[in-house]
């Protein structure tokens, strides 16, 4: 059956209260998800309290201030701080979101409570492991599949088809949509998830793309593609405002288009 | 690396070997699920217009006692409508209990078993209605 409880090892317990920053009444309490693979502890959740004098504005400002002033073993993703890298995707205030585009003021909690990507086996504290992820995205073979000979210069396309590849080419690979998806949680293993369909998609109406039908044959599956029930998670989560359950439908329409 | 206790493939000491885009191509595309799909719409459109039709129907012979059913179901319009609707809704039945099948229960036999034993119980429901309606119309 599918799994509805953490194992034992996996449970969440009781973690420790760091210290306030002295000198400061603007504070903003975090709650963040540890785990330490080598301390053979259950993961647990930690309270810090942020300096908001001394930090920036968004959530991932709060998490390095944490790094750099409090506690160096706090492990998290990050590189580009501006949303276009994907790295600090997490689970912050319940929803899978990047770090870096979340204020602080926008938590509609007491405290900012921050958790890894949701169902995914976790490295460590707020790293998870995205092996499966990125093997499903390679697995829709995200490039460009042609049969006639290359031309001389570039593969031409016109505007009208160009513009149809607008708010899908955005997609950043954070895992949010995957991540944030009932489906994917039970069936990750065989369905691919919103990300990888999206860029399946994407690839899917290219109109320099030669290669659409043996796309679509190895999408039709009854895990692989028809596991989305509509659930629209994805669209919530998705930090780049892209609407993946919109593309999922688009393949089901193109699927149940050639039937006929 | 991982905190579950038991990794989502199926045989974990061999799968721990194969890369990750070995377990992703798994058996491969079943090339099929369009179908199904497909008639899943196809039985929620029927569904929501033959209640629209038989509801009246129902309604009329509510309260009326045996005499009121047996007198309506012989006139072949209202017969062939509820015939239609089971028919529909068992099939429609079938196919939706077979995805929240699949979602939920991932050992095989189990699973196995209980799609067999889903495709089994709505076609004897689908068969009994039938019967019934049947054998009324045709003045049993």
């Amino acid at each position: 059956m599918v799994q509805l409880t953490l194992p034992k090892n996996s449970q969440l317990v009781a973690g420790k209260v760091w210290p306030k920053p002295a000198g400061t009444n603007r504070l903003t309490e975090y709650r963040i998800y540890r785990w330490n693979p080598d301390d053979g502890v259950n993961p647990h959740v930690d309270t810090y309290y942020v300096d908001r004098d001394d930090c920036g504005p968004m959530v991932l400002d709060g998490l390095i201030y944490i790094k750099n002033k409090i506690d160096p073993t706090l492990t998290f993703r990050r590189s580009c701080r501006e949303g276009i890298c994907g790295s600090c995707a997490m689970n912050i205030d319940g929803t899978n979101t990047l770090a870096c585009l979340k204020s602080m003021d926008d938590v509609s909690a007491k405290s900012v409570n921050v958790y890894p990507l949701p169902h995914m086996p976790v490295v460590k504290d707020l790293v998870p492991d995205l092996t499966q992820f990125y093997a499903q995205h390679a697995s829709v073979e995200p490039w460009l599949h042609t049969e006639t000979p290359a031309p001389e210069r570039e593969w031409r396309q016109g505007r009208g088809d160009r513009e149809k590849l607008d708010g899908l080419y955005e997609c950043i690979l954070c895992a949010c949509c995957s991540t944030s998806c009932p489906s994917y949680w039970w069936n990750g293993d065989r369905y691919l998830g919103p990300a990888a369909l999206l860029q399946a998609y994407r690839w899917l109406i290219d109109s320099r793309d030669e290669a659409t039908g043996d796309r679509l044959d190895d999408l039709e599956d009854p895990f692989r593609l028809y596991r989305c029930h509509t659930i629209m998670n994805c669209a919530k989560a998705c930090p780049k405002g892209l609407n993946p359950a919109k593309a999922i439908a688009e393949i089901k329409k193109m699927m149940v288009e050639r039937q006929f | 690396m991982s905190n579950r206790s038991s990794p989502p493939s199926r045989s974990p000491s061999s799968a721990s070997m194969r890369t990750p885009r070995r377990k992703v191509a798994g058996l491969g595309s079943a090339r099929s699920g369009t179908g199904h799909f497909w008639l899943q719409r196809v039985t929620a459109l029927a569904n929501i217009i033959l209640v629209i039709i038989a509801l009246p129907i129902v309604i009329s012979m509510a309260g009326g006692g045996q005499e009121a059913v047996l007198s309506t179901l012989r006139h072949p319009l209202a017969a062939l409508v509820l015939l239609l609707l089971l028919v529909s809704m068992t099939f429609h039945m079938r196919i939706g209990m077979q995805v929240v099948i699949e979602d939920y229960v991932h050992s095989e036999g189990t699973k196995v078993l209980a799609l067999i034993g889903n495709t089994f119980f709505t076609i004897a429901v689908g068969a009994a209605g039938a019967f019934a309606i049947l054998k009324i119309s045709f003045g049993g």
